[in-house]
């Protein structure tokens, strides 16, 4: 217990025992920030349970439309892991730098981030339309509605993700790796990692499970 | 030129008010000469600025707790009205009355009713509490995330806001309070009234999320020195619990929703009864969050009856280390019974039995927790006062609803009962009787704490004998009925021989609206009579955790110096062991600094689901934008915090020690209820 003792104060001294003189400063080490952020990212990776689920319902629900053999193209989804994949690898090269103190190299480290998940979000995007042109819209079934809202809210986390970069880049510029911004990048990297492991999820029930029923 | 009428406006014209029946109308116009009335004497006794900078922008746990609380006793008063009506139509249309109000206008009425009452009553309610009381008794000066608890304030209030504008603009949704699928398919309702209420719900639910997320990070990171986890009052215990399930459900029912909406704004087929969709999905997904939220909601309050009987028979809590251990255990149970709420989709025996015993197993916990509070009741030194009351009450009503429930999670039993009016006794019974009266409990009791005077007593007991009488009065009957096999949601009955129960039922209702006026009368009387009722002490029921000692209503800092605890009565053990406060060496205070940015962003949800709710596709977008740019701004700004000086704290603490010189500001006539400290420097 930081406590200090205050001598001068007789009164102070004795009343140690149900209060502390010296207030422990409650917003630094401490912080509660990035233990909420770990609880907000459990109830988002809920939100992401319950999609997987009503897609698993619906993963038969083909209504006559197109099945995912038809129309899945598992070299793109490869390439799009792997942008994804390098992407966690390079965001976490950018927190070396911040513990070293390094400000141009996590700037550069963010930017090839977000830039592969430009990328990433580029060929998602492409292969939504190429979904589109093969008939398999989310109005078409219940299971291409189902794939359609898990994999897009899976890329419009991407997308978040992306602007927040954008955003930590400029108040990184602005006032450089303060404790405030260190704990935004952790936050930040969190949110990040766990997209990746969210793909995963989405890359082999969807993707890979799809191609093999 | 309709063309362009339909750009700006979308599907909203003048149709959609409600200038085809009377009796919106009339509430309409007079919910607008109030709604003006109270504008105008605001702008009359010039107290905009007052409001806007002490509570609407203000992140103090206490304000924002109370703010919690207005919110809900307003929306109580709708809520209530809908039962009313309800409750009325019910005791006319038998045979050949087909009572006054119209299936579409009925179907409104019982949804709006559930609607509110759990999402804009009970659980603000139940977050108000929590937000004030709990800070306070793990000696803490605030919560984890000050800023975002205003935030999700105002998230709450802007989905209230959009229920209330759908009963002026346009309709509510027919589905239910959870607004099943598939009356609420898009070929089933086209209107407005489902998307009114999943943007209302939508809204609320993100700032319910993201509150409780704030307080199970107060729990866990901000606990005064010493107070290790099994030394945390019952009612922490019970709020952590209660926050944490929330968590763990609210995300089901945000993607739930979201799902309603793709496939009611984009023709997605997640629900629907063609193209592969399953309407039974919905079901268990919004049941997923449902069950679990009943026990979102009456967690805190079991920790309510278990600081009021302990302080009220001056003893111990019986059994601590097993009432925490029942709170975990009904916590995890209540995540597993879910399908109990439709036994008759059809799984199977198998997983019919499964969630049927799952269901029973949770009123062994509970009932542990009554006979803890028998325990500690016996041979106490019982003062019979308010808060002490409800609990007596609330154990001889909560016992018969929880044996009603156990009776209803029998499947083949359930199979006859279901969507009957028994189970909407059983569940009236297990919130009113539960949740309702211990937020009362806690109102009373706690009441003193947060403005510096006590209650009115008479008028405490017409609120109480009002709801407790009229609870009985107005749903033994329905519990009769229901076992007979009156289904739930009738408008019309056709056999006139139950008519002598619902009008039994009517005037029960009206028995509750005397206790409903006994509490709003109550406290005028008691505002009136302050002098007479204050508490200089700051512990006026001679309590036994931390929040009673400081001082009431306590300093915007809580404490002057953070607490160290020693025993699960904190306050007690101090009290017992001659602790005085400390009057000298007071350091400066690390506070949050206040912030519109939550009115703003709330605002513009607000708009954005008006927006959407209407297809106003521009100012959706608008909206939305804005919303964006205010989130981000606010990111931009570090400058968070401030310091108290310590020459302040003295003054106040000070002042605290010799009542009659406690200052007093504030052009509020009403007993300052926010302490001599004004949040400076803002």
């Amino acid at each position: 217990m930081a406590t200090t003792y205050d001598q001068a104060s007789q009164e102070a001294a004795l009343s140690e025992t149900f209060h502390l003189v010296e207030d422990e400063h409650g917003h630094g080490h401490g912080s509660p920030t990035l233990l909420g952020f770990w609880i907000y990212m459990m109830s988002d990776a809920l939100i992401f349970a319950a999609l997987f689920a009503t897609y698993g319902v619906l993963s038969t629900s083909f209504a006559g439309g197109p099945v995912p053999q038809d129309v899945f193209d598992l070299r793109l989804v490869a390439l799009n892991t792997a942008f994804l994949l390098v992407s966690s690898i390079t965001y976490g090269f950018g927190m070396l730098a911040m513990e070293r103190g390094q400000k141009g190299t996590v700037q550069l480290w963010l930017l090839v981030t977000a830039l592969l998940g430009i990328a990433f979000v580029g060929v998602e995007l492409y292969e939504f339309n190429h979904f589109a042109h093969e008939g398999a819209v989310p109005q078409r079934s219940g299971y291409w509605s189902g794939v359609w809202t898990l994999v897009g809210t899976h890329g419009l986390h991407v997308s978040v993700g992306i602007l927040w970069i954008g955003i930590m880049m400029v108040q990184v510029a602005q006032r450089g790796l303060i404790e405030a911004n260190k704990r935004r990048l952790m936050c930040l990297g969190m949110f990040w990692h766990l997209l990746d492991v969210v793909w995963i999820g989405v890359f082999t029930y969807v993707y890979l499970l799809g191609m093999i029923r | 030129m309709e063309n362009i009428w339909k750009i700006i406006f979308g599907r909203l014209g003048w149709d959609s008010f409600p200038f085809y029946d009377p009796i919106i109308l009339s509430t309409f116009i007079v919910v607008i000469l109030g709604g003006v009335g109270v504008l105008a004497a605001l702008t009359k006794f010039k107290l905009w600025g007052y409001l806007w900078r002490e509570w609407f922008t203000s992140v103090d746990h206490k304000k924002i707790g109370i703010m919690y609380i207005v919110l809900a006793t307003v929306m109580l008063l709708r809520g209530f009205a809908d039962a009313i009506m309800m409750r009325l139509q019910q005791s006319v249309a038998f045979g050949a009355n087909e009572g006054y109000l119209n299936a579409h206008h009925f179907d409104q009425v019982f949804t709006a009713h559930g609607t509110i009452m759990i999402f804009f009553v009970a659980i603000p309610l139940i977050s108000g509490v929590i937000n004030f009381v709990m800070p306070l008794q793990i000696g803490a000066r605030d919560v984890a995330f000050p800023y975002l608890n205003n935030l999700s304030f105002w998230l709450t209030a802007s989905g209230a806001a959009l229920v209330m504008a759908s009963l002026f603009v346009g309709e509510f949704s027919t589905g239910g309070w959870l607004n099943y699928v598939p009356v609420t398919n898009l070929e089933n309702s086209p209107g407005v009234g489902p998307d009114y209420y999943l943007w209302a719900l939508q809204i609320a639910g993100v700032g319910t999320t993201l509150s409780a997320i704030n307080m199970v990070a107060t729990v866990i990171k901000m606990r005064a020195p010493g107070m290790t986890m099994m030394k945390m009052p019952v009612f922490v215990w019970t709020a952590f619990c209660s926050q944490a399930l929330a968590i763990a459900i609210f995300p089901v029912l945000t993607a739930a929703f979201a799902m309603l909406m793709l496939d009611r704004y984009l023709g997605f087929n997640f629900f629907t009864n063609d193209l592969g969709g399953n309407p039974m999905m919905y079901w268990n997904l919004v049941w997923i969050w449902g069950h679990p939220e009943v026990y979102v909601l009456i967690l805190p309050v079991f920790g309510i009856y278990s600081e009021v009987t302990s302080t009220f028979t001056g003893k111990r809590l019986f059994g601590y280390s097993s009432m925490v251990y029942a709170t975990v255990v009904i916590t995890i149970l209540s995540y597993l019974v879910w399908l109990h709420h439709f036994f008759t989709m059809g799984s199977g025996a198998s997983v019919n039995s499964f969630f049927g015993i799952a269901t029973m197993v949770i009123s062994i916990p509970t009932g542990a927790k009554i006979f803890n509070w028998l325990f500690t009741m016996y041979r106490g030194d019982i003062r019979f006062e308010l808060p002490m009351m409800w609990v007596v009450a609330f154990m001889l009503t909560f016992v018969v609803g929880g044996m009603t429930g156990v009776l209803l999670a029998v499947p083949p039993a359930d199979f006859v009962l279901h969507n009957s009016l028994f189970l909407v006794a059983h569940f009236h019974n297990v919130i009113i009787g539960g949740v309702i009266f211990g937020l009362f409990a806690g109102i009373e009791y706690w009441f003193p704490k947060a403005f510096g005077f006590k209650l009115d007593k008479f008028w405490g007991k017409v609120h109480f004998w009002g709801w407790v009488i009229g609870y009985w009065v107005a749903w033994t009957p329905i519990y009769i009925v229901g076992l007979m096999g009156v289904t739930r949601r009738l408008r019309w009955i056709e056999d006139p021989s139950l008519q002598p129960y619902f009008i039994v039922a009517a005037i029960g209702a009206f028995i509750i609206l005397i206790g409903i006026t006994g509490f709003l009368i109550g406290l005028v009387v008691s505002i009136m009579k302050r002098e007479q009722l204050r508490d200089h002490t700051g512990d006026p029921w001679g309590g036994r955790t931390l929040e009673w000692s400081t001082s009431s209503p306590p300093p915007a800092y809580n404490f002057a110096f953070t607490p160290r605890v020693h025993d699960l009565d904190a306050w007690y053990d101090m009290k017992s062991r001659g602790y005085e406060r400390p009057l000298t060496g007071f350091k400066p205070i690390h506070m949050p600094k206040p912030t519109a940015t939550g009115v703003y962003q709330a605002g513009l949800a607000t708009v954005l689901g008006f927006a959407m709710v209407w297809y106003m596709w521009w100012l959706a977008a608008l909206a939305f934008i804005g919303l964006l740019v205010v989130t981000i701004a606010h990111t931009f700004n570090y400058d968070r915090d401030y310091y108290i000086p310590a020459e302040e704290v003295e003054r106040i603490e000070k002042a605290r020690a010799e009542p009659s010189l406690e200052p007093r500001k504030g052009p509020n006539p009403d007993p300052e209820p926010t302490g001599p400290f004004a949040p400076a420097g803002a």
